[in-house]
């Protein structure tokens, strides 16, 4: 790519490294997290953490920084930071550490408009790019979006995003319409949303042949890099080169113009990363080594974040404005409080609630206190993650524009559009993070949050991360991958247990799978359609299960058919979900009540 | 001794008040350091480029792009009119000839051989700042803005709708505690910043749009009522553009909730003075709250002694806690339990136990309460 190159850093051995510093840098927290080689083994051993410094009157993100690496040092009993506020490197017996790296989220992270030529094709791939670099993306931008060339150029005027990525076209392919798209961004003069001292970044990564022709449009008036075509051919995307340049960018204007961060940097031995980017790069890793497909979520206060990968191929989503507290009333204006007050057993004022939601968004950090509050919060919290998992089936296909061939069984099946390549029912890990998941008073809250939002089918195992560090093992991937895992597996996350659902609908109380355990659970029955049942496995401990589904219940080996398979425990044990798929709740409110009273029950999910 | 962090609303008598006021782009500054302004006084000025409005004259006129520039009888810098001919084709023998008309007036900045898209620039639009605060010019930042300081009565509130607005001082309740109705409103409240009590109705804001009232400050507000005013229902906190015809400032929150004695006794005390407002919040990175801005060279009420360092949650600070089922109460810090406590919940947090001012003393987290900031 053209422009300015990051700043190189050192090359690290990994061999060498024997005390890890990592430290997130959120809008509102850092955290900082020390990872340590122990009897040969990497082991997280301590965390800490201190408000984020990037707001007056600090204004110098890297204070934030040394208060919360001096939190985990005293902690640790290991001087981290000297007495001149420098961080101690390298490590000896009992001071400092060998490598320092970070991510960031400070300042609401990486926010960016795409644009490309068809908003199904390169539109979509273009969005892809941003979003698996980490981005917000705040609008897409494209010749079929419907909106009238002035309003487009209008809506570009509005947005301030911190930079642009244009693509459009397969190579050798049409030059004009990319043409067009750059002819729109750049009469729009966009600024950059941190002041206008500096020209805006934007990447081209359209068709090559194009490449000069789009340069020209945009003169001396943007920062233009341009990188390979992400959609080289219809039937390849290569979001590589799009999104190591959004990295470098994100480093050489986003953060250098935010305050300290050309200090922290500076201090860091590899390059930073927007959190989100390096929660997709743990995950991928993960799911490549055990060979399993993976979904993560990460609920926050302002926006949701689901990652997923399916037979290797990652996507990522953000629900910008589904979050528990700044969005909390976002939520509840695109769920419906009707949706909401599904999952509340008891009779709630609605204009009380109304005005209970509008007075956590402006008091955002405040927490339940009450047993009814929390349950509403959940209660919340479950639309939320169900229609960001809705957002995110719909945005993770397959390419469009890539002819197909059909079968008459697709002809049959009345096929249309794009499938989805997330399928509940090949689900192996399903993953929480974020403040209603991680902070539950039970284990088992966190656990029915997943299951009643996510709806995995057949067997699915659940679990959590710890204390949110899978960001900081994100960047600790890049340059140490074997730490990131062993550090990962033993105690990033912590293992809620096994969901064991049917796919398919019934009537209450009919036959709906025989079940037979062995090993770390002994028992055998048959699950009636509606019910839910649990029995504790613990951590570490496995079963064997024999399922026998009813006609027109699958759980995992088709419609009917017998299924065996070996379960893992967890702090939660085993749930047999048998209340069906698309779960359903009943219409009448006092009934609806009742049901989710038994299910509590049966759950222990509250005192 | 025990202490926190919480962040508070600002309610001060008296203080030493900073406002930087910026241009969102470069342009011209019109005062100089040291110079006495007043609040509403244009102090910077720039133009934002004028619309852009593409016009695809080759697709129009039906020729190839690369064609195009015989057929055209304008240049890239010339001034276009509405319903000006722009570009002509000859057609068949002189016969079916079509030509292509400018829809808007400005001037041609572009002209593309590739797409044929023409890009007609409208009228630079003028953007103005004003110095928000009267008080004296302490900074130039130049072709940016200035730094305006005064001393002033500052009065954060929690949420606000509507952005700038300038006004005398009006109190139309007599108690903190009286809801702000259309009874309340008088016709001579043109131009006025309205001081309610508790809640204010849909009625009376309806009313005081037609009243022409500049700005309606209260406790509380329903968000039945928000939601039909502003005609949607507001999704995230980040307000400030709303175009109701007046700003509403909210010191308190949703419901039924008085305002705090603190903020009406102060408000009163400036009965008929002049005051900048601002709705503008933003509840995300970067905190902005709305606010209530009455310059003074004096304070007119003692300050409250305050030996505390802002922010820090100690035993005797005066708090409002925020989150049912103690919500809105207002007290004092009575004991900073170290240890974190076991909420009904069964979520363990850091609490506080706080002596409500109705004698009452009750524990809730440390998250659940606001530090009011004198």
């Amino acid at each position: 790519m053209t422009g300015v190159p990051a700043t190189p850093k050192k090359p690290i051995d990994p061999e060498s490294l024997n005390v890890i510093l990592a430290t997130d840098c959120g809008s509102t927290t850092t955290k900082a997290i020390l990872i340590e080689k122990v009897g040969g083994g990497y082991r997280q051993t301590y965390r800490g953490e201190a408000p984020t410094t990037v707001e007056e009157p600090a204004a110098d993100v890297t204070i934030g920084v040394i208060n919360a690496a001096t939190e985990v040092g005293e902690l640790a009993g290991r001087k981290l930071v000297d007495e001149n506020g420098v961080l101690v490197r390298p490590s000896n017996d009992r001071d400092g550490c060998d490598i320092y790296i970070s991510t960031s989220s400070a300042g609401g992270g990486l926010q960016m408009l795409v644009a490309g030529v068809v908003r199904e094709m390169t539109g979509a791939s273009a969005q892809r790019a941003a979003l698996g670099a980490g981005a917000i993306v705040m609008d897409v931008l494209a010749s079929n979006d419907k909106r009238k060339p002035h309003e487009q150029i209008q809506r570009i005027r509005d947005l301030r995003p911190d930079m642009i990525l244009v693509s459009g076209g397969t190579d050798g392919g049409t030059t004009s319409h990319v043409v067009q798209i750059a002819e729109l961004i750049a009469p729009a003069k966009p600024q950059p949303r941190f002041g206008g001292q500096y020209r805006m970044p934007v990447i081209y990564a359209g068709n090559k042949d194009a490449a000069h022709l789009v340069a020209d449009v945009f003169k001396n008036q943007v920062e233009l890099s341009i990188v390979d075509n992400l959609r080289p051919t219809m039937e390849r995307e290569n979001l590589g080169p799009a999104r190591d340049a959004i990295h470098d960018l994100f480093l050489e204007h986003v953060m250098a113009h935010a305050p300290g961060y050309e200090k922290l940097m500076a201090w860091a031995d590899a390059p930073i990363m927007p959190t989100p980017g390096a929660v997709g790069e743990i995950l991928q890793t993960i799911a490549k080594q055990d060979n399993i497909n993976v979904v993560g979520v990460d609920i926050g206060g302002a926006t949701t974040d689901v990652f997923s990968v399916f037979d290797g191929a990652f996507n990522r989503t953000v629900s910008a404005n589904l979050g528990m507290s700044y969005s909390i009333s976002n939520v509840c204006a695109e769920a419906t409080l009707p949706k909401i007050l599904r999952w509340v057993p008891f009779d709630c004022d609605e204009r009380e609630l109304r005005n209970r939601v509008k007075n956590k968004m402006i008091r955002p950090t405040t927490i339940p206190q009450t047993l009814d509050a929390l349950m509403f919060e959940q209660a919340v919290s479950r639309e939320a993650l169900r229609l960001a998992y809705v957002q995110h089936r719909q945005f993770a296909v397959g390419l469009s524009g890539v002819q197909k061939q059909r079968t008459v069984g697709d002809a049959f099946a009345q096929q249309t559009g794009d499938a989805s390549l997330i399928d509940n029912m090949r689900l192996d890990l399903l993953v929480a993070s974020g403040g209603v998941l991680s902070h539950a008073p039970r284990m088992v809250q966190t656990a029915m949050m997943l299951i009643d939002a996510f709806e995995p089918e057949g067997i699915t195992r659940l679990a959590k991360d710890s204390i949110f560090m899978m960001p900081h093992l994100g960047v600790l991937a890049q340059v140490h991958p074997r730490a990131a895992m062993e550090v990962f597996q033993r105690d990033c996350l912590i293992y809620l247990g096994t969901c064991i659902a049917p796919k398919g609908t019934g009537k209450p109380g009919q036959p709906c799978c025989k079940y037979q355990f062995t090993g770390g659970i002994q028992t055998q029955g048959e699950a009636k359609f509606g019910e839910l049942l649990h029995w504790p496995l613990g951590v570490g401990e496995t079963a064997t299960v024999v399922l026998e589904p009813s006609r027109g219940f699958d759980v995992g080996s088709g419609p009917g058919k017998r299924h065996e398979a070996t379960i893992h425990g967890g702090t939660v044990g085993v749930i047999f979900d048998a209340r069906g798929r698309a779960l359903t709740l009943p219409d009448n409110r006092q009934a609806c009540q009742q049901q989710v009273q038994q299910w509590n029950k049966v759950v222990e999910m509250y005192p | 001794m025990a202490q926190g962090y919480t962040p508070g609303l600002k309610v001060t008598p008296w203080t030493h008040w900073r406002c930087r006021r910026v241009l969102p782009i470069p342009g011209e500054v019109r005062v100089a350091a040291g110079a006495k302004v007043q609040a509403e006084e244009v102090i910077a000025e720039t133009a934002m480029p004028g619309d852009a409005t593409p016009v695809n004259v080759a697709k129009l006129l039906g020729v190839p792009a690369g064609e195009l520039a015989k057929h055209l009888l304008i240049k890239v810098g010339d001034t276009v009119t509405v319903g000006q001919v722009v570009a002509q084709s000859k057609g068949l023998f002189g016969l079916f000839s079509s030509e292509v008309k400018s829809p808007v007036a400005g001037t041609v900045e572009s002209i593309s051989t590739v797409t044929g898209m023409m890009i007609v620039r409208g009228e630079p639009l003028r953007v103005q700042v004003r110095a928000y605060l009267t008080g004296t010019v302490t900074e130039v930042l130049p072709r940016e803005g200035a730094v305006i300081e005064a001393g002033a009565a500052v009065i954060q509130g929690i949420f606000g709708i509507g952005g700038e607005a300038y006004g005398v001082i009006h109190p139309v309740c007599s108690a903190p505690d009286q809801d702000l109705n259309e009874d309340r409103l008088t016709d001579d409240l043109r131009g006025k910043i309205v001081i309610g009590g508790q809640r204010v109705t849909q009625g009376a804001i309806r009313k005081a749009q037609q009243l022409g009232v500049a700005a309606v400050v209260t406790g509380g507000i329903d968000d039945q009522d928000l939601r039909e005013i502003l005609g949607y229902d507001l999704g995230v906190a980040i307000t400030g553009h709303e175009n109701i015809g007046l700003t509403i400032i909210i010191t308190e929150g949703f419901g039924d909730i008085a305002m705090a004695h603190r903020t009406f006794d102060l408000l009163r005390r400036h009965v008929g003075q002049r005051a900048s407002v601002n709705g503008t919040t933003q509840i995300r990175a970067g905190v902005l709250r709305p606010e209530i801005l009455i310059p003074c060279e004096t304070p007119l009420m003692k300050p409250h002694e305050q030996t505390r360092e802002e922010g820090q949650l100690v035993v005797g600070a005066p708090v409002r806690v925020i989150r049912e089922p103690e919500f809105g109460s207002l007290g004092t810090v009575a004991t900073l339990p170290s240890e974190p406590a076991l909420l009904a919940s069964e979520s363990k947090a850091r609490v506080v136990t706080v002596k409500l001012s109705r004698g009452e003393t009750v524990t809730v987290p440390r998250a659940n309460v606001e530090l009011i900031e004198g």
